[in-house]
């Protein structure tokens, strides 16, 4: 039995997918959050200039690739790789008809792209965490503490420039960071920095995350 | 070859030894018990046994494999049904027999194959397509054995097989043992705190208490140990000349008077009842009541430990 063997990846993935579709409740909770933000923000904001976001930007435009960001981090972590495209893909979706429009549809292989290394960073991320947790119930608290604080220091309901210094190192070394910028550069067309760095910071992230959440999981032992 | 084979085995946790100094084989193709209260050690042991923690001492191999050096031969070699039910309750019986088929990595015909005989092994067939969460727990239990199977394991680790079933199922799950131990030649390593559980299924029990084990035999061996069976007659008239011929009895081995009459402890069995009745028919005794105690595993625990099995899962938990 490896991790590496291409039938377990699969039977991994097949899992995940059916138990995914098989709970519609779960489907509809999960994209509760996000929708909440998307709604709310995106149509009370609307009109908003916000010091950061480059003229010409909507908010709209801005805030909906920092949901979709949000959306696989959540998803990642507690769920799986798939579910969590599946929940990204459904928010982009839903996107559309609150006034979202692509700028550039020809690179739409890049955000997939992206949100593939997001969904692997996070999920390496949920299994370091719950690698260190005997308790699901622990592990349910500790996510919400640590989820919600990388979400607001990525940059995805407002600029980083904006906040104290420390805030924006901490942004710097966050990987949705990268994930959020890079789906901007992508779907809007305007982003921080130049969308190669952050698909190779994402690619690095996503490496560190897997490698350090198969070995805190290889060392976990059972009680 | 031997199943299993530990030397000097040990697990500590800080200053609390689980698992202290043990040395035990295990034979290919035996059920093997370990019999114990809660928190006497077994599931450490298991779980040692599975490579899921490492020893803090000692030595020892399944099926040949060092459990700490060639972990995943021995993964490969072994199934495990845990206390805890690990099945997708969203996915049907099937599909959690091929999602496990998928990660041992058996080809497609391998898989129908197998899934189908096991599913009839364990009297699923009829239920494959249903969702799990909709099943007993009774089936869930045989869904785990089942799947603990499917990779055809030469040793079968059950942690606490019957733990919160009903006794009927009970019954039947033991069945189920017993018909995969026959039928597949599959070693079985299973734990419990139900002596007849023990009793039943057991080829050797192991008695294990604090991290040791203080007995391990056949159950009929570990009971013969114990003496024979024990009458308390309840009589009425000359007790003291009845319990003078019956101390001169060759199969009687001690006679304690009680408030009602007589304890015999009997060198055999209850097939000398007959032969109590007649005595104290002779010396114009009446009986008024008979009972036999036969040694049970509990008998044999009380007697090693000086505690039943729950006074001394209680003590544990202190």
């Amino acid at each position: 039995m490896s991790l590496l063997d291409p039938q377990a990846v699969y039977a991994l993935w097949l899992r995940d997918v059916k138990r995914f579709v098989r709970t519609p409740s779960q489907v509809a909770g999960t994209l509760v959050f996000p929708l909440m933000f998307l709604v709310f923000l995106g149509t009370g904001f609307s009109d908003a200039a916000l010091p950061g976001i480059p003229a010409g930007v909507e908010y709209i435009q801005y805030l909906v690739p920092g949901i979709v960001g949000f959306t696989m981090l959540f998803g990642a972590s507690f769920g799986g790789a798939t579910t969590a495209l599946i929940q990204g893909s459904l928010v982009f979706l839903i996107a559309i008809p609150l006034g979202f429009r692509v700028a550039n549809p020809l690179l739409l292989p890049v955000v997939a792209v992206v949100l593939l290394l997001l969904a692997v960073t996070f999920v390496g991320f949920g299994v370091a965490l719950a690698s260190q947790f005997s308790d699901t119930q622990g592990f349910g608290l500790l996510i919400q503490f640590i989820v919600f604080p990388i979400f607001f220091l990525s940059g995805a309901l407002f600029p980083l420039s904006e906040l104290p210094a420390v805030a924006q190192y901490l942004g710097r070394v966050n990987p949705l960071t990268y994930g959020v910028d890079a789906l901007r550069g992508a779907l809007v067309g305007a982003s921080t920095y130049p969308l190669a760095l952050d698909v190779l910071a994402l690619g690095v992230s996503a490496a560190v995350m897997v490698a350090v959440g198969a070995w805190l999981f290889g060392r976990v032992e059972s009680v | 070859m031997s199943a299993i084979r530990t030397t000097g085995l040990s697990k500590r946790y800080g200053e609390t030894v689980a698992v202290d100094d043990l040395s035990v084989t295990v034979e290919s193709g035996e059920v093997f018990g370990m019999l114990g209260p809660n928190g006497a050690g077994k599931s450490t042991l298991i779980g040692m046994l599975c490579t899921l923690s490492t020893p803090t001492d000692g030595e020892a191999t399944v099926n040949g494999y060092d459990i700490r050096s060639e972990r995943d031969a021995v993964r490969d070699s072994i199934g495990v049904v845990f206390q805890e039910p690990a099945l997708d309750e969203e996915l049907t019986a099937a599909e959690n027999l091929a999602f496990h088929a998928r990660m041992y990595g058996l080809s497609r015909e391998e898989r129908r194959e197998r899934i189908g005989d096991l599913l009839d092994l364990v009297e699923l067939a009829d239920v494959a397509d249903d969702p799990v969460g909709e099943y007993s727990g009774g089936m869930k239990r045989r869904l785990e054995i089942a799947r603990g199977l499917i990779h055809e394991p030469e040793v079968l680790f059950l942690d606490e097989p019957t733990l919160g079933l009903d006794a009927q199922t009970r019954r039947a799950t033991w069945r189920y043992i017993e018909r995969m131990n026959d039928e597949r030649g599959v070693t079985v390593v299973l734990t419990t705190h139900y002596m007849e559980e023990a009793d039943h299924l057991c080829d050797r029990v192991a008695i294990v208490d604090d991290g040791n084990v203080i007995a391990l035999d056949t159950p009929t061996t570990l009971k013969a140990q114990q003496g024979g069976d024990m009458l308390e007659l309840g009589l009425e008239g000359d007790v003291v000349t009845l319990t003078a011929r019956l101390e001169d009895t060759p199969w009687v081995e001690s006679v304690t008077a009680t408030d009602a009459g007589v304890q015999v402890a009997l060198a055999g069995d209850r097939t000398r009842v007959p032969d109590v009745v007649r005595l104290a028919d002779e010396t114009g005794v009446t009986i008024t009541a008979v009972e036999v105690h036969r040694p049970s595993l509990e008998t044999v625990f009380l007697a090693l430990t000086g505690n039943t099995i729950a006074e001394a899962a209680a003590e544990g938990k202190q």
